[in-house]
């Protein structure tokens, strides 16, 4: 899915516990990170479950590729979404996206309001701290 | 009876999510009785004003009862006046305490704490340890969290402590500690011995001249008190041998460039304007948890701890942490592989407020070998109604996660 639809499936939920399954389901479609690729340095800082995530270019289009993956079933249907937002985006467009507001428009923030319980917020400081290196 | 408590905690009538709050973080921070927010409010309303100077009606009276305050804590703890000093809370106690103390440790001295520690009865004693070449002996501990008290009793012969400090019961795993026992037993090496009671000043009231602790430390917000008002108990001849740890306005007995000399305790401790508003609306915490009976709301409340005991282990896959037995009404479990955090963020959106994570104690968590818990801790004010919905709650919870 990409975010318009994931964006489009969370608004039509009705109540928090449909859009947590629907949460935790974008999670378990996000593919498992091989554990070697779960080092420190790929550790996000700041968020209270582990996150790990991996930032680089596609070599022939020079658009972002993410990889992340967490050990909460929560946080990683979130990273599904980040992820959507900024995959095979051009690094110059990726500063301008603005998860937060997504996860505004998608209801999202008064549960999940970018705390340290859930890293919402460092991941994407992370994410944009990264694409500033490569440009 | 409780249902009619349950009326002077404005906050829990209230709904979080259309939904009726049932608030299980009671030993993060206890709800506030009306009033205790009606002393706060009238006293910025009415008798707001600077204590110990100014030649004024309001500041004589602001001062009067901020010290009366004093009074009241000192007969709650059963101890005198004097010997209590009013901080911003136990971690700044634990702070003064392990400051003030750096100076009698000495290159292999031991500090004697538990793996049960709250990170700040850990960390100040690390410091001093750093300092000073002192080294940190640990009690030990069985694989589920629960303190062997006869190895404990001969860790202290064999080390002869400098200092002890141990949490009376423990904010992860609600554990109830004998520390009297084992103050009796570092007796014999004239071993210092601190109680961190951040957890047990409501539940236990203790009575700090039976327990016989050379200090002791608390936090008035886990006892329906303000946030950022504390205290420490030290005994006073060992409290006013302390090194002044702030410095300023309040604690000095003269100044000059000369040098400076200080007043005692407990005012050398207490520089600076005190958090008075805090300090009042403690006391009215004070008078509202003396006016009810110790025995009763102990009783009910370790009632609630077994009802919800019960029910929990009738759920497969639930495992509980800690002493069972001796408890002040917290249940920290996992269940299977699941993430404490998704747990807990799935019982949120049922309006079910419980805390997660490794509740400020890495070192115990890593020796039970695992990154955090739930935690569930109750307070008098909690019933049973609140923990059939939680159970109602975690069992949908569960449901989801097994999807």
């Amino acid at each position: 899915m990409d975010i318009n639809q994931i964006q489009s499936k969370l608004n039509s939920l009705k109540g928090w516990q449909a859009k947590y399954r629907e949460i935790m389901l974008l999670g378990k479609q996000l593919p498992a990170l091989p554990e070697p690729l779960k080092t420190p340095d790929a550790q996000v800082k700041g968020c209270e479950s582990n996150v790990w995530l991996h930032l680089d270019l596609d070599e022939s289009q020079q658009r972002l590729v993410i990889i992340a993956d967490s050990d909460t079933r929560i946080v990683k249907g979130l990273l599904a979404i980040i992820l959507a937002c900024y995959n095979n985006a051009l690094p110059q467009d990726a500063q301008s996206i603005d998860a937060y507001q997504l996860f505004e428009e998608m209801g999202l923030i008064k549960h999940l309001s970018p705390s340290r319980g859930n890293g919402v917020k460092a991941i994407v400081e992370q994410i944009k701290r990264q694409v500033e290196v490569l440009q | 009876m409780i249902e009619q408590l349950r009326k002077d905690f404005p906050l829990l009538q209230n709904l979080v999510d259309e939904q009726p709050l049932c608030y299980f973080d009671s030993a993060a921070t206890t709800q506030k009785p009306q009033v205790v927010i009606d002393a706060v409010n009238q006293f910025y309303h009415q008798e707001n004003a600077n204590v110990h100077r100014g030649a004024h009606t309001l500041s004589a009276q602001a001062t009067t009862k901020y010290e009366a305050v004093r009074d009241k804590l000192a007969k709650y703890l059963n101890v005198q006046r004097n010997e209590v000093v009013w901080t911003k809370g136990a971690t700044d106690s634990l702070n003064l305490l392990a400051y003030g103390l750096t100076n009698i440790l000495g290159q292999d001295d031991v500090i004697v704490l538990s793996p049960l520690e709250h990170h700040a009865n850990i960390v100040p004693w690390q410091q001093a340890a750093e300092k000073t070449g002192a080294k940190i002996a640990l009690l030990p501990i069985s694989k589920e969290g629960v303190l062997d008290q006869s190895a404990a009793i001969e860790l202290i012969r064999d080390t002869k402590p400098k200092i002890i400090s141990l949490c009376h019961a423990s904010n992860a795993l609600g554990n109830i500690h004998d520390v009297k026992q084992l103050i009796e037993a570092s007796k014999p090496y004239g071993t210092i011995t601190v109680v961190d009671g951040a957890q047990s000043f409501m539940h236990l009231r203790p009575d700090l001249k039976a327990l016989d602790c050379d200090f002791f430390v608390f936090s008035a917000h886990k006892a329906l008190g303000p946030t950022g008002v504390g205290g420490l108990y030290g005994r006073y001849d060992l409290l006013n041998n302390l090194p002044v740890y702030q410095t300023g306005g309040e604690m000095i007995d003269t100044v000059s460039f000369a040098g400076t000399t200080f007043r005692n305790a407990p005012e050398k401790f207490e520089p600076g304007t005190p958090n008075i508003c805090g300090v009042i609306g403690f006391g009215a915490a004070l008078d509202y948890l003396t006016s009810l009976n110790k025995n009763e709301l102990l009783a009910y409340e370790q009632s609630l701890h077994q009802y919800l005991l019960t029910r929990l282990r009738q759920i497969d896959g639930i495992k509980i942490w800690g002493d069972n037995k001796n408890n002040i009404g917290v249940v920290s479990f996992t269940y299977k592989n699941e993430h404490h955090f998704d747990i807990a963020t799935l019982l949120n959106s049922y309006g079910i407020a419980v805390r997660s994570g490794h509740h400020c104690t890495q070192p115990l968590m890593a020796h039970l070998n695992i990154t955090g818990t739930v935690r569930v801790s109750l307070a008098f004010y909690n019933n049973q109604q609140d923990i059939d919905s939680f159970i109602a709650a975690l069992m949908e919870t569960i449901e989801m996660l097994e999807e």
